[in-house]
């Protein structure tokens, strides 16, 4: 059914134009399986924070000094002088992790229900590109504020490159535009953190139409096959995303209002101080797993490739899989793997918040090892050796039949 | 449709459940661009500077001394007897936007005249001691004021602010 109306002027519009149709198609005719679960939520609670992380961003921008001599001081006036800048400022900081958040629950969703596999590729590498400019993003956004850790997570981000042998110091050097940290380098990461957000609203434009050429994934792995099978966009997801919004707002909230500060580090309030690192200096959270990779590695070249591989094998992940059945549901073996993969990741992300010493050096090594095998060994081999459950039918078929056993009381 | 849904008149509560959502939706909404709205008017620490002390105690009649209040130029001008008597005998009917002299001065302080130095026109800066009357010129677009600062000839609509000011002592004012 496309799009209808007797407004001569919307007509004459469209027709011209076609933007009512494609936001039409988009956001009100567009066909969903009809068993989305709630796993399914984040996609649009992501462009939520995308919006209000750009909304917040310019409006701190209107506020803050990108200069090493008032940086600091630029952000402690938008806390105690800007009306409402500490609203926004925490709106801002939290937003980061709550963004975060969403996109390795998307990601996990992904992973379990098998929604990278063909033909949606594009739409995961679409992703996984996504997530690597989000990261750029959120880092050098972090380095903003010019507190200690920001320029000592600059100082040691930026010589990961250095690691490259030849060109690796005259790479950092370009970097930073002098022999160390200082302010032509946080001029730039304040241009470029204002420039990627936008970057990241073109790659999700593509995410979008990627996912529209070939439709959603379900939780039961299997494709639309008829008109049962399926409901519309709106009025049926709108609500279930408005839900969505305001469970996690209710979340985000939370943390806004009575724990501002609880996922950032004391550290970043003391001005940057390029003669004193801080005694144990550590990541935001959500670069932690990547970070106790780094560290796992006992050699300066190898741990960055590996702490980069870590998110290069995503890329190839919809070829590793050699599984025909999408879904985690109907794979007995996989569905294990899947949550010993996720506890791996929290490992990951605990042992890279601790000193690399001792036991926490040895579980970061098992872990990362792990890490790999899941991607590099057992997807590959579980497909072969897997014996997966029977798919249902059609997803109607699968629907109806669970709703007949358990409801049927409630209707008389 | 089962009978519970449906209310005697005809309203579901699903219609219920659409408006008290919606509504919560909006106020929501509100309050939630406001912030972002009032994030731009003057923060903290501009408003903390919206008054100034200044000492008048080095003016000589017939001087003028510009200082800054909230980033705008002032103008306080210590008049001679000639240029009070200029202002005065002026007839009300001659002027576009009329007042008389002695409600732009404090009671018995005839000789000083404060001025927030804008143009009405189109928010020049006026140069002193010029013009047909003598008292400022905005060389922007040609406005001529008097002695007293009201506007005489030329395209701005009314006579020079007087800003809020009062005497601390008789050699120092408190603007603002």
């Amino acid at each position: 059914m496309s799009f209808q109306t007797d407004n001569k002027l919307i007509k004459w519009f469209d027709d011209r134009l076609p933007l009512v149709t494609v936001m039409h198609h988009t956001f009100v005719q567009h066909p969903y399986p009809r068993n989305l679960n709630f796993a399914y939520q984040f996609g649009s609670i992501l462009g939520v924070m995308l919006t209000l992380q750009i909304v917040t961003g310019i409006v701190l921008a209107m506020h803050y000094t990108a200069h090493t001599s008032m940086a600091f001081d630029s952000v402690e006036h938008i806390m105690r002088d800007v009306n409402y800048g500490w609203l926004l400022r925490y709106m801002h900081a939290n937003g980061a992790s709550m963004f975060f958040i969403a996109v390795y629950l998307h990601m996990f969703r992904g992973l379990y229900y098998g929604s990278y596999k063909a033909p949606r590729e594009m739409i995961w590498m679409i992703g996984v590109v996504i997530l690597l400019v989000m990261m750029a993003t959120g880092f050098m956004g972090y380095v903003l504020p010019w507190g200690q850790m920001s320029f000592w997570g600059a100082t040691v981000i930026t010589n990961l490159f250095s690691a490259l042998p030849i060109v690796g110091d005259p790479i950092v050097t370009w970097l930073w535009g002098g022999f160390a940290v200082d302010n032509p380098t946080l001029n730039r990461f304040f241009s470029l953190h204002y420039l990627l957000p936008f970057v990241i609203f073109g790659l999700v434009f593509l995410h979008l139409v990627a996912l529209h050429q070939k439709g959603s994934t379900n939780p039961l792995g299997i494709e639309i096959k008829g008109p049962a099978d399926y409901i519309s966009f709106h009025p049926y997801f709108t609500v279930k995303d408005f839900f969505g919004f305001a469970v996690f707002g209710t979340v985000f909230a939370v943390f806004v209002f009575w724990f501002p500060n609880y996922l950032g580090h004391a550290d970043n309030y003391i001005p940057a101080d390029p003669l004193v690192t801080p005694a144990h200096i550590v990541p935001e959270w959500y670069f932690l797993p990547f970070y106790a990779i780094l560290r796992a590695v006992p050699d300066k070249l190898m741990g960055v490739l590996a702490m980069f591989a870590a998110i290069g094998v995503l890329f190839i992940l919809p070829w590793l899989d050699r599984s025909r059945v999408r879904s985690a549901a109907f794979r007995p073996q996989y569905k294990w793997f899947f949550w010993i993969f996720a506890l791996d990741c929290v490992v990951l992300g605990y042992v890279g918040s601790q000193p690399a010493e001792g036991l926490m050096l040895v579980i970061s090594r098992i872990a990362t090892i792990y890490y790999f095998a899941h991607f590099l060994i057992l997807m590959p081999v579980l497909g072969w050796f897997e014996r997966p459950k029977p798919l249902p039918t059609s997803i109607a078929e699968a629907v109806l039949a669970g709703k007949t056993s358990t409801s049927e009381g409630e209707k008389a | 449709m089962s009978a519970a849904s449906h209310g005697e008149d005809g309203v579901e509560r699903r219609d219920f459940l659409v408006i008290t959502a919606g509504a919560f939706v909006g106020v929501g909404a509100v309050g939630l661009v406001w912030p972002f709205v009032d994030q731009m008017n003057p923060s903290a620490d501009v408003l903390a500077l919206s008054s100034t002390e200044v000492d008048i105690s080095a003016i000589e009649p017939g001087q003028s001394i510009t200082v800054s209040w909230r980033g705008k130029p002032v103008f306080i001008r210590r008049r001679t007897e000639a240029e009070i008597e200029a202002a005065t005998a002026v007839d009300l009917s001659d002027l576009p936007d009329p007042e008389t002299d002695d409600v732009r001065h404090k009671e018995g302080k005839a000789e000083w005249l404060v001025l927030v130095g804008i143009c009405t026109h189109l928010g020049c800066v006026p140069l002193g001691f010029q013009g047909e009357y003598d008292g400022w010129f905005c060389p922007c677009h040609g406005s001529h004021y008097d002695t007293s600062g009201r506007i005489r000839k030329g395209p701005a609509p009314t006579n020079l602010e007087v800003p809020e000011y009062d005497f601390v002592t008789d050699t120092q004012i408190k603007i603002g």
